[in-house]
């Protein structure tokens, strides 16, 4: 089955490299949706069927960690995976989101083998033509 | 190894490893020094990042537009002949990933650190300082013939304000990061 993604990132270009970067992984992704924000995401939820979030955790009006928390305190989106991809490597940031329920975290600079890796135990794969 | 040593060491191994793993390039350099008194005029694309914690201070990454425009085609495979909205945001992103990754690394010997949101600066003629702070470290880098300019100052708290000012011919205004 076909998934959709929603991508949320105040960078337009990390946005578009995550874009490239999911199509190229061979899941089975139907629509990547996009955001800028932790609100803007919650509007696309609210809107739109979502099977997995990847959220950076720095962004301006709502960041990443309210983002997670937001969806995990929802009866409605807490079964969605969500995995944090960030710069924010200190451990703190980590057990935080980890304790929120995130289903993963992936650093940046990141390749397209480590986003690969990490989505492999939470989309299925696109089926061979 | 000093504090100062271990940021130019950081500063060239993320530097390096954000071009390498997000541009697929291999860039050179990472001469090292440290920049004291006024600033030199800027021109072409700055981006700062600010750094909060027990210590403070603010980073930076500068080249000329040419290179913004080059950096950004490259990341994000696309045309990018002159410098626009994609282009100042590829270098935010750029510089929030090597300041970031500077920051995981400085954390480890001072502590938890904020990062803000980046700001960037195009124009011609401008000078920025931070207030309260005197030296920055400065590494360059070269891609060919364009040099890249990554820049940090951190200190103390105490000794540090969050407020970044930038001028231009004789207009000044603060400039949060």
């Amino acid at each position: 089955m076909e998934s959709n993604v929603l991508v949320v990132d105040d960078s337009a270009a990390i946005r578009k490299i995550l874009q490239r970067v999911l199509r190229q992984t061979g899941m089975a992704i139907h629509t990547i949706h996009e955001a800028g924000d932790g609100q803007e995401a919650l509007g696309v939820l609210s809107a739109q069927k979502v099977d997995l979030v990847l959220s950076d955790i720095n962004m301006p009006k709502m960041d990443g960690l309210q983002l997670l928390a937001s969806i995990k305190a929802s009866a409605q989106w807490r079964q969605i995976p969500v995995v944090m991809i960030t710069t924010e490597g200190g451990e703190t940031k980590v057990s935080e989101a980890v304790k929120l329920g995130a289903a993963g975290y992936v650093r940046k600079p990141f390749t397209a083998d480590q986003i690969k890796e990490k989505l492999a135990g939470i989309l299925e794969p696109a089926l061979p033509l | 190894m000093n504090l100062n040593e271990i940021i130019v060491k950081s500063m060239k191994e993320s530097t390096l490893q954000v071009f390498s793993t997000m541009l697929g390039v291999d860039i050179a350099g990472g001469e090292a020094a440290v920049e004291a008194g006024m600033p030199e005029a800027n021109e072409g694309v700055v981006s700062f990042i600010g750094l909060a914690g027990s210590w403070a201070g603010t980073g930076s990454v500068s080249c000329s537009p040419a290179l913004a425009c080059r950096i950004c085609a490259q990341m994000l495979m696309c045309e990018a002949p002159a410098v626009n909205e994609e282009v100042l945001d590829t270098v935010a992103e750029l510089t929030n990933m090597i300041v970031g990754s500077v920051k995981t690394e400085l954390e480890q010997h001072l502590g938890p650190l904020g990062l803000s949101i980046p700001t960037v600066v195009y124009g011609r003629n401008f000078k920025t300082k931070s207030a309260g702070i005197t030296e920055w470290i400065v590494v360059n880098f070269r891609w060919d013939e364009e040099v890249l300019v990554v820049k940090l100052c951190l200190e103390p708290k105490e000794q540090a304000a969050h407020v970044l000012f930038h001028t231009s011919s004789t207009q000044s205004c603060a400039l949060e990061v």
